[in-house]
């Protein structure tokens, strides 16, 4: 979804002159002694696909809570279009949110469901119904309007849930753990229809989720949260790429991270000694560190490449092991190959060709693992 | 070759031993009736079984008999109304059925303004019921599960003293030189005692008080089962807090509503300690008549009569909500 975002209007975020329309400062939440979410500091702009993920207790629920009103902020200041949202409460707000039960009245048609929102606002009799028929045709669930929730499957559920959330046109939705109850396949359809609706309706969302998946492919930025804290705020790209720590790489995919010193450092160019990994890593981008400090080089496994024959290159971003385990996956293999210092290293590779099997590699053999000096990432934390 | 005869299967030697029922048992299977018990009258029905037989033994013969009273004359006699059913000559059996004791119950206006009383003092005795017990389970079901428990201790200790002693209580608490009075008195906030007891105010708070309980218990069982989340998704679509009451938990609670009126109304109908401690004697609840009937009248024919026209009259609200809980489990999920 990245390549597709990628000018000024697409990206708010790079223009230092764009007007933020949610402004989260420095916000606290605490329950008694637990700090859920902890000076968090963060601007989306409109238009965006703001994910905030992180594991179960993180705290992100608890920061869409208060973007909804739900919770109140024990200290720091959230603004939604410029106005401090302090003394509002979630009935006043401009937000709507899609609740991870859905929460629909279980007493009420599919229609009045998406209705109730809009009955709240006084409109015209005429007005509702025909609101609700356009948003049940975005979410087909037109021929469902009569229906109850409980004679509705998940994914319907799902689909009402999002009609009465946007039924009231807010400018900002809020959604929590949105495809959370749905299946894989399910999921995945729905995501690419959410982006559509978001597209169609010009709406801000804001995501909450725990499904890295689930956030790469929705999100126009991700916020990555860990213990209250947001560790890093960037396009899925930047995130998966360029992570920022350790926390990070490890949460975003997999990834191998070998703890080194610095042995040379140079603006464009560090190399890497590694005990555990019997080697050095040269990386062909600087980073800013004193030499000598503990760091960790992270290479993804499908950034390394596996050859029986050692590759022609330096000695540097090489290192010879067997391969321990492979799972076969399809579209790609996973293998795990032990290194001469005894760590395991993840590798994955996509199954191309259709290989026989004196070509593939197989269990027990020897190979070479090598790596082009652009893949690690030095991380510092 | 000799032949060597094949060994008999254990359960057939056992079978020759154990006689003529478990050779038949052995070859043809578990009778019939073993299987039908098996398949259609297992566990469940037996358990289902023991209190219907409980109940047609001690409320529908019973009720049989009172309906037969009913139709028959009163006569001076020990028991004193005549038989339904009495052999005129050797081959014809006289069925007296008289309908004279329900058509009584229309013209004589003593009946018929006791049951409007009645059903008016249930009525709004329901009502009051409904209307205290509705915050008390809402706010039980809303706190720390901790509190929740001793509020419900709290609301079933007044069950551990005898109902009779705690209507006497409030006559204790009712009357002209009661507690209630001498303290006002005695604050200065009267000159004279109010006049409390006799009045439909203390068989209200007699009622009310004495039945309170099973308003809250069933509608607490239902508030308690309540989502929040739903409160906050209608807040969130814009709905203040008493339209998101009237909106989604005054309709989710219906049954529980239902439940607890019923509970409290049908017995109040019927009422006949209350009224007769607290109440006035000039206008009688139907409980009352009844007793009167039996007792100081001795007319037991017009008294089953009255006792089956409450019945009757009861019975519409309970297939009310009969039909109304067939609606709800249907829409249940």
């Amino acid at each position: 979804m990245a390549e597709r975002r990628n000018d000024n209007k697409r990206e708010p975020w790079r223009d230092p002159g764009a007007q933020p329309y949610i402004q989260i400062e420095n916000v606290t939440k605490r329950f008694g002694d637990f700090v859920a979410v902890n000076n968090v500091s963060l601007k989306i702009y409109q238009h965006e696909i703001f994910c905030l993920l992180g594991g179960s207790g993180c705290g992100k629920t608890t920061l869409l809570r208060m973007l909804a009103g739900f919770e109140a902020p024990s200290s720091g200041r959230i603004l939604i279009d410029g106005k401090d949202m302090a003394d509002t409460p979630p009935y006043e707000r401009p937000t709507n949110m899609m609740f991870q039960s859905y929460a629909l009245f279980p007493h009420m048609s599919v229609a009045k469901n998406v209705s109730f929102g809009l009955e709240q606002e006084k409109l015209p009799k005429a007005e509702i119904a025909q609101r609700v028929d356009e948003i049940l045709d975005i979410v087909k669930m037109r021929e469902f309007a009569q229906r109850k929730p409980h004679q509705l499957s998940g994914g319907q559920r799902q689909r009402v849930a999002l009609a009465r959330a946007l039924a009231k046109r807010p400018k900002l939705l809020l959604l929590d753990e949105p495809l959370g109850a749905l299946d894989k396949k399910l999921r995945e359809q729905t995501q690419f229809e959410l982006i559509s609706i978001q597209e169609r309706l010009g709406v801000t969302f804001v995501v909450v989720t725990h499904d890295q998946e689930e956030a790469m492919t929705l999100a126009s930025r991700i916020g990555v949260m860990n213990r209250g804290e947001i560790v890093q705020v960037g396009t899925p790209s930047e995130i998966y790429e360029f992570p920022g720590t350790r926390f990070v790489a490890d949460f975003i995919g997999s990834v191998n991270t070998f703890e080194g010193r610095l042995i040379e450092d140079l603006p464009d160019r560090v190399r890497i000694e590694s005990h555990e990994l019997g080697g050095v890593v040269y990386v062909d981008h600087g980073i800013s560190s004193a030499p000598g400090a503990v760091v960790w080089a992270a290479i993804r496994p499908e950034k390394i490449n596996l050859s029986r024959t050692a590759p022609a290159q330096s000695a540097e971003n090489c290192v010879k092991g067997v391969v321990k385990e492979i799972a076969y996956m399809g579209d790609l293999s996973i293998y795990l190959v032990q290194i001469g210092s005894g760590k395991t290293v993840r590798v994955t590779l996509p199954n191309i060709e259709r290989l026989s099997d004196d070509e593939r590699i197989l269990w027990d053999e020897h190979v070479y693992l090598s790596w082009h000096s652009s893949s690690p990432v030095v991380l510092s934390q | 070759m000799p032949r060597v005869p094949l060994p008999s299967p254990p359960h057939r030697l056992l079978a020759g031993r154990l006689g003529p029922w478990w050779q038949l048992f052995f070859r043809y299977g578990p009778p019939r009736w073993t299987l039908y018990m098996r398949h259609n009258w297992a566990g469940g029905r037996l358990v289902i079984a023991v209190p219907y037989l409980w109940l047609l033994l001690f409320f529908l013969i019973p009720f049989i008999i009172v309906f037969k009273i009913s139709f028959s004359e009163v006569r001076l006699a020990m028991p004193p109304y005549a038989p339904l059913l009495q052999w005129a000559s050797e081959k014809v059996v006289d069925v007296h059925l008289n309908l004279g004791n329900y058509l009584f119950l229309l013209t004589d206006d003593l009946y018929i303004s006791a049951y409007l009383y009645s059903v008016k003092v249930a009525a709004i005795s329901t009502l009051f019921c409904l209307l205290i017990a509705y915050p008390m389970a809402y706010a039980m079901a809303r706190s720390s599960p901790a509190t929740r428990n001793l509020y419900l201790m709290l609301i079933i200790l007044p069950f551990w003293t005898s109902f009779l002693l705690r209507v006497y209580a409030w006559i204790g608490l009712l009357k002209n030189n009661g507690v209630i009075n001498n303290t006002l008195m005695a604050l200065g906030v009267i000159d004279e005692p109010i006049t409390m007891m006799q009045t439909d105010f203390a068989v209200f708070i007699g009622i009310v008080y004495s039945y309170l309980p099973f308003m809250i218990l069933p509608l607490y069982s239902n508030l308690e089962k309540h989502d929040f989340t739903l409160l906050e998704a209608a807040a969130d679509l814009g709905a203040g807090p008493i339209r998101s009451f009237l909106r989604i938990t005054l309709p989710l609670s219906m049954p529980g509503i239902v439940a607890g009126s019923l509970l409290v109304f049908i017995p109040a109908v019927g009422e006949y300690v209350i009224p007769s401690l607290l109440g006035s004697t000039d206008q009688l609840m139907i409980g009352r008549v009844l007793s009167d009937e039996f007792f100081a009248n001795r007319d037991w024919p017009v008294a089953s009569a009255v006792a089956i026209a409450m019945l009757v009259l009861l019975m519409i609200p309970i297939m009310v909500f009969q039909r109304f809980q067939a609606r709800e489990l249907a829409g249940a999920k």
